[in-house]
């Protein structure tokens, strides 16, 4: 194996880089905890508060061309990977032009554009699909790589070994990564999984795996990048395990009441973003005034992703049954609840045929 | 035109669907090196290779999702699940994911695939392994859902699921494998969604699916040559969508309908018929609709309890008759 590095020497704009995406998804998470309450959001909710140092190393690994799936926790990543906030704001807010225009929410994130295929709802199900999409890439003989995110609680589901299994038997160029937050809702890692050092389940299936600190968006970033390229290159699955902490509840509707004060106090101690920012300014990259003019900036994108998502229009009803099969096909229903199945004909067509109407 | 057996009209258009578009590849438990459970694959592991056709570990839930998984990538899988029993393992991949994600996501990604599995039972294989779940892929918006019971059939809905762009659930049948029928030569495609009356009649519409359709034809030949009825049979072909008005036709003729299903009774295909030609020709109808179905018990695996629950063709003649009966129409005879 080729030596390396294990920790990157970060170049300064690199950094300050990484600081104005997290600092981004944690105004438009801030804004979009605000917006739920306010009952502008519906559904439920989840949020990468806490998880921004991982969610930004993580998509610094990917390539333009490579895929990503995620659990429901995904605006995060929608906004790294580069769709638009006021489109990601708009699906939020269930109008026509957001990046699922309206059929999705806040679960269901999907931008084929920048080939971020789902957010999914149902914990475990984004793995057999990744699988797949990394069988389809082999298939082709293309150089892509899918990286498929899931939270800890994940990996005791059977979809996470029977994609493992297959990822490792058929050499696919999949990077699976648990975001391990130690807690599912309110379960924690200890109390769900035998093996609670999690990347290690990777060698069940004879796959290279690794742990690192989520907290830290460099070392995100090398360990994603040695696992991505090296699925890309070697054709090989990979399991990385990033852990960090969650600012808030499991959703915003959680008070999280499960946790202590001294077990919350240690996560906010922990904070990627606050962290960044003093190591920022103590390792004289930036001062502090330069960083709030990253806050102040990031704060005007969000605004506006706000007033986008206001101003779009509610889906037209009319286009209900417009994705329902993508090949048109006959006596498909499309009939709304109040409506008879078969509608009385004009004429006396439908009328009793032995005892007509009006005879 | 050819002469085949409904295992052989599946093994070649497969194998032809293959040979047409490289996207298309195969995958299962036990498809190539066992060459298929049912021997359904038999010689295309040998003939295309272990990339189109792949062997999968016992994960239904894994594999199939990966199916769809690629599908979304613009491949066009096609999985086979061994029976429709253990399709119950992928059931949160095929109605959560695969149903949903064209839909879900605004139409950004459709997912070409098809999942072929045999229902039936009757071959004493006991209560788990017996099964007709259909039921629960028909049920679902996003899927599609198909039923051949002839062998022209199998290739023309078969030709129709691989070039469709929507998850198809393709409805086999263990007792129909091996039965033989006119094939037509070329690659037309049926059209889902589209049921066929595969006989005229004017007495009473027995409408059916897969293997029940086919006993379906039977009663009705033996029905006509033995009491001068006149039934029409209906093979729905398609499950989703239903084609509510072909059986609405039939029935505004025939004034009476039976309906055959190898499942359970309660909540099932015969009752969605039923309720249908309520909706759409109650003033036609003489008699209410009698279901023919599966005793509602897992089934037992002692022959003469198994018999004892599966429909059988006298009991679809017992329901014809009562339903004539009760109208006054067999005591004169045809009319």
């Amino acid at each position: 194996m080729a030596t390396r590095r294990k920790r990157s020497v970060p170049d300064p704009e690199e950094l300050l880089g990484y600081y104005r995406q997290m600092l981004l998804v944690r105004r438009f998470e801030e804004r979009t905890a605000q917006a739920y309450t306010e009952a502008k959001i519906g559904g439920y909710c989840h949020l990468n508060l806490g998880e921004e140092a991982t969610v930004v190393g993580l998509m610094a690994a990917l390539q333009e061309r490579d895929y990503l799936f995620t659990n429901y926790r995904d605006h995060g990543y929608a906004l790294i990977r580069g769709m638009d906030p006021g489109r990601v704001m708009a699906e939020l807010y269930g109008r026509q032009d957001g990046v699922s225009k309206g059929w999705g929410g806040s679960m269901h994130l999907f931008d084929t554009d920048v080939r971020q295929l789902g957010g999914y709802g149902i914990v475990g199900g984004q793995l057999p699909l990744a699988t797949g999409a990394a069988l389809a890439v082999s298939y082709r003989d293309g150089d892509e790589v899918v990286m498929c995110q899931m939270g800890d609680g994940t990996t005791n589901i059977g979809a996470f070994h029977e994609s493992l299994n297959m990822a490792t038997l058929w050499d696919l160029p999949v990077v699976f990564i648990v975001v391990n937050n130690q807690l599912g809702m309110g379960t924690t890692v200890e109390m769900a999984s035998a093996e609670p050092e999690l990347y290690k389940r990777a060698s069940a299936y004879r796959m290279e795996s690794a742990r690192v600190d989520g907290n830290d968006v460099i070392a995100v970033r090398d360990a994603a990048s040695l696992a991505v390229e090296r699925a890309r290159k070697e054709q090989k699955p990979y399991l990385l395990e990033t852990v960090s902490g969650r600012l808030r509840g499991h959703s915003v509707v959680d008070p999280a009441a499960y946790r202590s004060k001294d077990e919350v106090d240690a996560v906010r101690a922990q904070d990627p973003v606050a962290s960044l920012h003093d190591k920022l300014v103590s390792g004289g990259v930036a001062g502090v005034d330069e960083l709030a003019e990253i806050d102040a900036d990031v704060a005007r994108i969000v605004k506006a992703a706000v007033e986008f998502a206001e101003k779009s229009p509610a889906p037209e009803v009319s286009s209900l049954f417009d994705y329902t099969y993508a090949t048109p096909v006959p006596n498909d229903s499309r009939r709304l609840p109040g409506e008879a199945l078969f509608p009385a004909e004009p004429g006396n067509d439908s009328a009793d045929p032995l005892f007509p109407v009006g005879a | 035109m050819a002469v085949m057996s409904y295992r052989q009209a599946l093994h070649d258009t497969l194998r032809a669907e293959m040979l047409r578009d490289p996207d298309v590849f195969l995958m299962g438990e036990e498809i190539g090196r066992f060459e298929g459970s049912y021997k359904i694959t038999a010689g295309l592991l040998d003939e295309f290779g272990p990339k189109r056709v792949r062997d999968t570990p016992i994960a239904e839930e894994g594999f199939t999702g990966a199916a769809v998984g690629a599908a979304m990538l613009g491949l066009r899988p096609v999985v086979e699940i061994m029976t429709i029993n253990f399709s119950l393992l992928a059931l949160d991949q095929i109605t959560n994911h695969a149903a949903k994600i064209y839909g879900m996501f605004g139409g950004q990604r459709s997912v070409p695939m098809v999942i072929r599995t045999p229902g039936g039972g009757g071959q004493q294989l006991a209560a788990t392994h017996s099964q007709n779940v259909e039921l629960f892929y028909a049920f679902t918006p996003g899927l599609k859902v198909v039923a051949p019971s002839s062998p022209a059939d199998a290739k023309a809905l078969l030709l129709a699921s691989i070039r469709d762009d929507d998850p198809v659930l393709f409805l086999e049948n263990l007792a129909l494998y091996n039965t033989k029928g006119e094939v037509p030569d070329g690659d037309e495609p049926a059209e889902i969604g589209r049921a066929a009356v595969t006989r005229e009649g004017t007495d009473i519409t027995l409408v059916a699916y897969s293997r029940m359709a086919n006993v379906a034809l039977q009663v009705a030949e033996k029905l006509a040559s033995e009491e001068g009825i006149s039934a029409e049979v209906v093979d729905l072909r398609s499950l989703r969508p239903l084609d509510r008005p072909t059986i609405i036709e039939s029935v505004k003729k025939t004034s009476c309908a039976v309906v055959l299903e190898d499942d359970w009774l309660t909540y099932g295909i015969g009752a969605e018929v039923a309720a249908s030609i309520s909706d759409g020709a109650f003033d036609w109808l003489d008699a209410p609709v009698r279901r023919v179905a599966m005793a509602e018990v897992p089934l037992p695996y002692a022959k003469s309890l198994e018999l004892a629950a599966l429909p059988s063709a006298a009991d679809v003649v017992t329901a014809v008759h009562q339903t004539l009966d009760a109208v006054g129409r067999r005591s004169v005879g045809a009319h």
